[in-house]
């Protein structure tokens, strides 16, 4: 178990060192001097000079680089164009009013879709297996933005049970903080309910055709039984899994039900310094996100064995 | 041939209206889809303007048509470059091994290290938001996707029988991939090039929708949607048409995405 999560950190130094060079020469590969880009078209000669020579411009690139990594990684990430502000403070601000809408939606669509996949799969090809199958394949397809405008045109604007616009952060007024929150997560829940049960579905259809699930059957134990003792812990591995990868994707892509719902979330900074062309935010942002990815994948992947011991002896 | 089960005629004739709708678009739309017509400006949906008009009296359903041939042609474009980026990087790694493959999988991997929204995002800022910078952003942040799944497929393939009897015949290595290695790695990339579509299709209208896809007056579903936001209660099927469009276009390409991979995966079949 050690030797496994020691060799699975440890494989995580050269994909973040890639990540970093990566991020880093983004802000490289846009035209133009990032001095100039940082000053405004505006910034005469010598401001532009002393701007080049306090960012490190006149030394060599790989310099540049060990400078940035080192600010990096002692929590420097620059300043704001925009908004003066460091970009560290900006980002973790933003990102915990993110994570707490995607770490709700997922844990509730994680609870109501894995019982529901499990449950099609046992049913395969009768009338309940089909139409869980639709459903999920209907969510799927409903893009977050239009499933969040239709959520907010029904409850928020025809029904009037729910605020429209306006965000109160739930770590301030917790009660209120939910009520704003109720939509969105709804939102995501209802689209990752979809993509989580077909997964769910498919892990455990494999775990009931192996040998070991007839066996279970043929020496007379109950269908529950077998469902919950035997199939549920195997099949849940490769959802466990998928669950990593949405929770980061979510970081990214979160930005169209925040820009719904207006919620100042880290989505919606991405995109904001995209617009204004806050290289800093958008490095930070990148950089931070990339690593969050990283991290949740990197904890998903340490605690698969509790499902599934069998990875650490590989 | 296998009679069509229910879910692929529906698959089929969802794609088959969608790039019908394009097709005609392209030609003929009942209304110019950028005339401004303000005296009849969020008009509801009637027999002069079947689905309505706009917050500048422009017809929804001209508009949702050349947007219908706006986006499935962005995504037709990014998934061709991401195949032949894909397949072309994914056979040399596959093949060749060695320093090529650690060099092409290190930046493959360094890529798919960041979700693929937040990939694009990234790349536009570089590209800048426009039809060219989300082919190209686009473009880039689906091919790792594809390199991995075709190398893995020719690592598998390299060692067989007919690879090696290729070799010993004294074919070129660019003979071989191309003859023999190519078809045979098509099953997965016809998978994985189908759900593609369907993610850039998304992807894309996600971009217009945050305003940084193709820029307006041209309509795209997700710029239409973006627009139709401060209008929701005076105007709703603004905002519900083109969201169906969407949701439609991927349901079909979802649908008959599952029943290709029925037919072409064999070790998915019957799931």
């Amino acid at each position: 178990m050690l030797r496994f999560a020691l060799s699975r950190l440890l494989s995580t130094i050269p994909t973040l060192l890639l990540v970093s060079v990566a991020v880093f020469g983004l802000i490289r590969l846009i035209p133009g001097d990032p001095a100039s880009l940082i000053m405004g078209d505006l910034a005469d000669t010598a401001a532009l000079e002393a701007a080049r020579q306090a960012m490190g411009l006149d030394r060599p690139v790989p310099v540049q680089f060990a400078i940035w990594l080192g600010n990096a990684l002692t929590g420097d990430l620059g300043t704001s164009i925009a908004s003066n502000e460091p970009v560290l403070d900006l980002v973790l601000r933003r990102f915990s009013t993110s994570a707490w809408m995607v770490l709700i939606a997922v844990g509730i669509a994680t609870l109501i879709a894995v019982p529901l996949g499990m449950l099609a799969a046992w049913k395969q090809n009768g009338a309940l297996d089909l139409g869980i199958v639709a459903m999920s394949t209907l969510l799927v397809s409903i893009p977050t933005f239009w499933l969040g405008l239709m959520i907010l045109l029904t409850f928020g604007l025809n029904l009037g049970w729910l605020p429209v616009i306006g965000y109160v952060a739930i770590t301030t007024d917790t009660k209120a903080g939910l009520i704003y929150l109720i939509m969105p997560v709804l939102t995501l829940v209802l689209h990752e309910v979809g993509i989580i049960v077909r997964m769910a579905r498919a892990s455990t259809l494999d775990v009931l055709r192996l040998d070991y699930v007839t066996h279970a059957r043929a020496k007379g134990l109950s269908e529950g039984a077998i469902l919950r003792k035997h199939v549920a812990r195997n099949a849940f591995g490769p959802t466990w899994t998928l669950l990593g990868l949405i929770l980061g994707n979510l970081l990214g892509g979160v930005a169209v039900v925040e820009t719904v719902f207006t919620i100042p979330g880290l989505g919606r900074l991405i995109v904001d310094a995209i617009y204004a062309r806050d290289y800093p935010v958008i490095q930070g942002c990148l950089l931070f996100v990339a690593v969050i990815y990283m991290v949740v994948n990197l904890i998903v992947d340490l605690l698969y064995p509790i499902f599934d011991p069998r990875v650490t002896a590989q | 041939m296998r009679r069509m089960r229910p879910n692929q005629v529906i698959g089929l004739t969802l794609i088959a209206l969608v790039l019908a709708a394009a097709l005609i678009g392209t030609f003929w739309t009942p209304f110019d889809p950028l005339r401004i017509d303000l005296r009849n400006k969020l008009a509801a949906p009637g027999l002069r303007n079947l689905l309505g008009t706009d917050e500048f009296g422009r017809d929804i359903l001209s508009r949702l048509m050349a947007a219908a041939g706006t986006s499935t042609s962005i995504s037709l474009i990014t998934v061709s470059f991401a195949v032949c980026g894909g397949v072309t990087l994914g056979m040399i790694a596959g093949y060749a091994r060695g320093a090529v493959d650690r060099a092409i999988m290190m930046v493959n991997d360094a890529m798919l290290s960041f979700p693929s929204m937040l990939l694009a995002l990234a790349l536009l800022s570089i590209t800048g938001a426009n039809k060219y910078g989300i082919i190209l952003a686009l473009g880039l942040a689906y091919t790792p996707g594809m390199v991995r799944v075709v190398r893995g497929a020719v690592l598998s393939l390299r060692e067989r029988e007919f690879i090696e009897a290729s070799r010993i015949m004294g074919n070129s290595s660019g003979y071989t991939m191309l003859r023999h290695l190519l078809p045979n790695c098509l099953a997965p990339v016809i998978v994985l090039a189908t759900t593609m579509f369907g993610s850039v299709l998304l992807t894309e209208s996600a971009l217009s929708f945050l305003g940084l896809g193709v820029p307006p007056p041209a309509p795209t579903w997700g710029n239409m949607l973006a627009s139709a936001r401060p209008h929701m209660s005076a105007a709703p099927w603004l905002g519900i048409f083109p969201g169906l469009c969407i949701a439609l276009t991927l349901l079909g390409i979802n649908l008959f995405g599952d029943a290709i991979r029925d037919r072409l995966d064999p070790r998915m079949r019957g799931l």
